[in-house]
């Protein structure tokens, strides 16, 4: 069997996916980090046998009758294996229970339509009643132009039913990936209480070639990456694969809502 | 008008803007300047002052007038601290009790390295989760282009108006049609396929109600709207915070959910 080979988009060497699948998708050549599908996200972090899908069925249509939207939703079903940009879910992470989402770049670039905002809410209602943690893994290229307003709206849905879980006083924490940008960006990307980034990924509001031509200036080197973020305060640190499910873990229990010693008496 | 004519009608430089409408419907109105943390931006403007003799906090997108001001006021696009100032005016309402009004009419937030630097994505999305829970009634009235998610940092209410020629999009028809056909000329098409009129909007159920201005003035919307907002705050009187927040999650929870019905 011939072994699929994938291009490290950072210093060109071509490594096999087997290799790849088993190296937490980092080059061997430079240690870039390669784009992974949700499915391969939740491997890595997940533990094993603990994933249940949330709304697994949940297919989209075309709700504003765009033209060529149908069959750009049906080809990124066929090259992707997934119904739609984001797979979510409960489980465990280094055995301790939360719900989670993770956005799919191999979908339309993770853009975020309907079904996006529809499951990601879903999720924080999930979250919120079984009182769980969330965990959520973003990457996407911003709001889906095919479904106009309606894809916009879901930045203010999705960020209402954070609110509302973040004021039962249960934790979300929020990885960001390569690339998070636009609507996803400006909405439940920053409203972690906890906010982690990948080394190297993009991470930012506008395209920089957006910026580049409104402004006429050169954006410079390092501009919007995970390390840009860190240094302007927008992101609490990098995160590495290896260790990820490891800080995760910790990071719930250390966000578990605890009572202070001298509140668990009973009143006398 | 096809929606790209409400498109340029909504954009057109002498097109009455928010603080139009504040001078217009709120009496007494006091500027309040600056977000506490980096400076003030002139992109937006926000205040107190009464509508019909009760307080409320206003807030709107200014592009300015005159050229040396548009110059001033980044031609209406707001940068992060335009964002936190009118969220710090907002937190202020809350405290005091009072309403808040916010009007919406800009291309959308400012993009530029600055901007960045400073946390554009940040600063809306703090905006739409601190708007999800405040526990004052919220209205916006989007009176000209409301432009992506810098529109809506200034959005999430409890009810929506639209003047008739107001637009209200997720992306600008020209950038739409740059990314999906690699041409700015194809704007008028995008227009259409975007559904961004206010009966559009109206029809999707994200706006409350339209303000008609056929044949109107500026000043004859005005008195319109200021009936308009006088009576949804004496209705919104009548119903007691929690279940207004509660509203307000089910005003959003609902867009786009094409599963349950």
């Amino acid at each position: 069997m011939e072994r699929v080979m994938l291009k490290c988009r950072k210093c060109g060497r071509e490594t096999p996916e087997d290799v790849l699948k088993s190296n937490w998708w980092i080059c061997p050549g430079c240690g870039g980090y390669f784009r992974m599908s949700a499915r391969e996200r939740i491997r890595l972090v997940v533990d094993e046998g603990s994933f249940r899908e949330l709304d697994p069925a949940m297919l989209g249509g075309n709700p504003l009758d765009f033209p060529e939207y149908d069959a750009k939703l049906e080809k990124a079903r066929e090259s992707s294996g997934e119904r739609d940009a984001v797979v979510t879910g409960y489980g465990k992470i280094g055995r301790r229970k939360c719900a989670f989402f993770v956005m799919d770049s191999g979908f339309m670039m993770g853009s975020m339509g309907t079904v996006v905002g529809e499951k990601i809410t879903r999720v924080f209602e999930y979250a919120t009643e079984n009182r769980l943690p969330v965990i959520g893994f973003t990457c996407s290229g911003g709001a889906r132009m095919q479904e106009g307003v309606l894809s916009l709206m879901q930045m203010a849905k999705i960020s209402v039913a954070c609110r509302w879980h973040s004021n039962a006083g249960l934790f979300y924490m929020v990885v960001l990936t390569d690339p998070t940008t636009g609507g996803v960006t400006a909405s439940f990307a920053m409203e972690g209480d906890v906010i982690a980034a990948e080394p190297g990924a993009l991470i930012g509001f506008a395209g920089q070639r957006v910026i580049e031509q409104t402004t006429g200036q050169k954006l410079p080197d390092g501009f919007q990456k995970a390390e840009f973020q860190l240094e302007h305060g927008f992101a609490d640190f990098i995160i590495g694969r290896r260790k990820m499910k490891d800080v995760i873990s910790e990071l719930i229990d250390l966000n578990t809502p605890r009572e202070r010693p001298a509140d668990k008496k009973l009143p006398k | 008008m096809n929606a790209y004519e409400k498109v340029l009608s909504a954009r057109a430089a002498d097109r009455a803007q928010g603080t139009f409408y504040i001078s217009r419907i709120i009496d007494d109105f006091i500027e309040l300047h600056g977000d506490r943390s980096f400076g003030d931006d002139g992109a937006i403007v926000g205040g107190v002052g009464y509508l019909d003799k009760r307080p409320v906090t206003v807030i709107t997108m200014n592009r300015g007038d005159t050229l040396e001001e548009r110059m001033k006021r980044n031609f209406g696009c707001p940068s992060p601290e335009g964002y936190r100032k009118a969220l710090r005016l907002m937190k202020q309402a809350e405290k005091f009790g009072r309403p808040v009004i916010c009007f919406v009419g800009s291309p959308g937030a400012y993009c530029g390295i600055t901007a960045e630097e400073r946390g554009q994505g940040e600063a809306i999305a703090r905006n739409l989760w601190e708007m999800a829970a405040l526990e004052i009634p919220i209205l916006t009235v989007v009176t000209g282009e409301g432009g992506s998610g810098g529109a809506l940092a200034l959005s999430v209410s409890d009810r929506m108006f639209m003047l008739e020629d107001a637009v209200y999009s997720v992306v600008s028809p020209e950038g739409c049609a740059t990314i999906l056909w690699k041409d700015a000329g194809r704007a008028k098409e995008a227009a259409e396929l975007l559904k961004l009129t206010s009966a559009d909007l109206l029809r999707l159920g994200i706006a409350d109600a339209v303000l008609d201005e056929g044949g109107k003035s500026p000043d004859q919307v005005a008195k319109e709207l200021k009936k308009l907002l006088i009576s949804s705050l004496k209705d919104m009187d009548k119903i007691r915070i929690s279940v207004l927040l509660a509203s307000r999650y089910q005003r959003y929870r609902r867009i786009g959910d094409l599963w349950n019905g």
